[in-house]
């Protein structure tokens, strides 16, 4: 597919139009999704009748962007991956985002795959369907914006929205080869998210290249007065930051990072990257994080204690699949929670409630708390002997569908990368950075994390774009 | 842990084999979560937002963004008389 400045160049010379595209991205999904199941669901005709009256000499003008399914767009179903909203929720708004991705002139289309309301690393959670990977279907494409990855991976899409609550956006992106970027915390307006951990949610970009990503974010951020945590200040022109070079730029390390657990194959590879960095002026600098080992029990336990209190919401009581035959309104929440949430958004509520419960709340959740407080002071020191933080984003690359499924705790310590930048609340970006070389499986994407101060995602773009384009990496799978 | 104490505030009605499954991974979890007691963190406040911003207000104007009461019942179970309906609460 076409990336969207490709796109762009494409409707403005008149060689396409937007509902070119649509038929064209409508056709390609009909033939490729039922192996790689990237979408929940679809809905052409309303795409082509909103390119109708699209206004091409707005930014995104034309623009079809695949949402991920846990996003408000209103008119259209929005299942969060679960049987507790599949069949029986149509969003009657528009979230903050898609608000703003229609002014930019941009056309939501489809729904992407997720873990169930965004709660897993694999896509396997999804109750409706398990995505697979583009590049070897035998693995999953990662999560939770699995989806999203995937059909950008796969050319079913030519961008989409994720969101990152732990890696859910970076992770996936590495894993199937695409571009994906968290914003700073405040950056993004989370209106019209369903709130999954509501101090650690950020929505952002998931494209085939940086320069997407600038266009993207610049379309979706700022200010929603619908978003109490938004902030106000100003949005950077992002697109001025790329072809900036980076001379002088000084790397920071992180020697925990490349520790112990971290595969033989992603190390050379994402060393390697580094090692271009650098050629292309830019400064590593080893530093150190030395709360690293506490950040993935820090993250489950603030990220379950607020699930389960921002899940207490599904009640069925205004939306969602009711549990029939209740005597009364308790058995009711009862039984419809039972039988709506699946088996990983069933333990999380039952962490989450356990370490906010009477007993508990000091020894776990504020405990947890203050070690977040240590963990953002250590990114806060760093960041005032370096620009940025290079390290890899996943531990292993894509591993095979049901290889974790019974195992939770294996799972949650492979986020062990990407979790610390949403607890400290800063941005992160993961740009593809070359393919597994071993014999003993098909070539497999890696992917490169940069980490930058709160609100530089314009430092971000700058390398990631800098670093993209003195490689030659093949751009999508199939 | 006792389970089904805890599912029993999340209003969640597991089945006896959850109940069993559970307990074995979540102490497991648990376990791992023990290594934070290690930590002194004395005079460490805690991070709930890591972006501070207090007292958030907008201009004290009507606006029109708000559902119709048709809007807000068009993905209700059951509704009677533009309201909600919900099998008994008591006796």
């Amino acid at each position: 597919m076409p990336t969207i400045t490709e796109l762009r160049a494409s409707y403005q010379s008149g060689d396409l139009t937007p509902g070119d595209a649509i038929r064209t991205l409508s056709k390609t999904i009909d033939n490729t999704d039922g192996e790689i199941k990237g979408y929940i669901s679809y809905d052409t005709d309303a795409a082509l009748a909103e390119a109708q009256n699209v206004d091409l000499s707005l930014p995104l003008g034309g623009v079809p962007i695949a949402i991920k399914d846990v996003i408000n767009v209103k008119g259209q179903p929005c299942t969060c991956g679960s049987n507790f909203l599949d069949q029986k929720y149509t969003a009657p708004y528009d979230a903050g985002v898609i608000k703003k991705l229609r002014a930019a002139g941009a056309i939501p289309f489809g729904r992407a795959n997720m873990d169930e309301f965004a709660m897993g690393s694999s896509t396997e959670n999804s109750a409706i369907q398990t995505t697979r990977n583009p590049w070897d279907t035998s693995r999953i494409p990662g999560g939770s914006s699995g989806g999203s990855a995937a059909v950008v991976a796969a050319n079913e899409a030519i961008a989409a929205l994720g969101s990152d609550t732990g890696g859910s956006i970076r992770q996936p992106a590495a894993l199937c080869g695409c571009v994906g970027l968290k914003p700073t915390y405040g950056r993004v307006s989370r209106y019209g998210l369903v709130a999954f951990a509501s101090s650690l949610d950020q929505i952002g970009p998931m494209t085939q290249t940086v320069e997407d990503a600038a266009l993207l974010l610049q379309a979706i951020s700022g200010h929603d007065a619908h978003d109490s945590t938004c902030v106000k200040d100003a949005v950077p022109d992002y697109s001025s930051f790329v072809g900036q070079d980076i001379k002088g730029l000084k790397i920071g390390l992180p020697k925990e990072y490349f520790a112990e657990g971290l595969d033989a194959e992603v190390k050379n590879t994402v060393e390697a990257a580094i090692a271009q960095l650098e050629s292309l002026g830019a400064e590593p600098v080893e530093i150190s994080l030395p709360h690293t080992e506490y950040a993935v029990a820090t993250y489950y336990i603030i990220a379950t204690a607020e699930a389960s209190t921002n899940l207490a919401r599904f009640d069925a009581v205004r939306y969602g699949r009711r549990a029939p035959d209740a005597d009364n309104l308790i058995d009711q929440y009862r039984r419809s929670r039972e039988q709506g949430f699946g088996e990983e958004v069933k333990r999380r509520i039952i962490l989450g409630t356990y370490v906010l419960s009477s007993g508990y709340y000091d020894a776990y959740y504020l405990q947890a708390q203050k070690v977040r407080t240590l963990i953002r002071k250590d990114f806060t020191e760093a960041f005032e002997k370096v620009d940025l933080i290079a390290s890899p984003v996943t531990p292993t690359p894509a591993f095979k569908i049901g290889e974790k499924s019974n195992d939770p705790m294996a799972m949650y310590l492979a986020d062990i990368y990407t979790i610390s930048a949403n607890l400290a609340g800063i941005c992160g970006i993961s740009v593809p950075c070359g393919f597994t070389q071993s014999d003993d499986h098909k070539p497999l994407p890696v992917g490169l994390q940069l980490l930058g101060k709160p609100f530089a995602e314009g430092d971000l773009i700058k390398a990631a774009h800098a670093y993209e384009k003195s490689t030659t990496w093949q751009k999508t799978a199939l | 842990m006792d389970i089904s104490h805890i599912a029993n505030l999340a209003r969640i009605e597991l089945t006896d084999d959850e109940i069993s499954r559970f307990d074995a991974q979540l102490s497991q979890v648990l376990e791992y979560a023990a290594k934070l007691k290690e930590i002194d963190v004395s005079g460490i406040e805690p991070t709930a937002h890591t972006y501070p911003i207090f007292d958030v207000v907008r201009e004290d104007i009507a606006h029109d963004e708000n559902f119709t009461a048709e809007e807000a019942l068009s993905n209700a179970p059951s509704e009677a008389l533009q309201q909600f309906k919900v099998p008994k609460v008591m006796d």
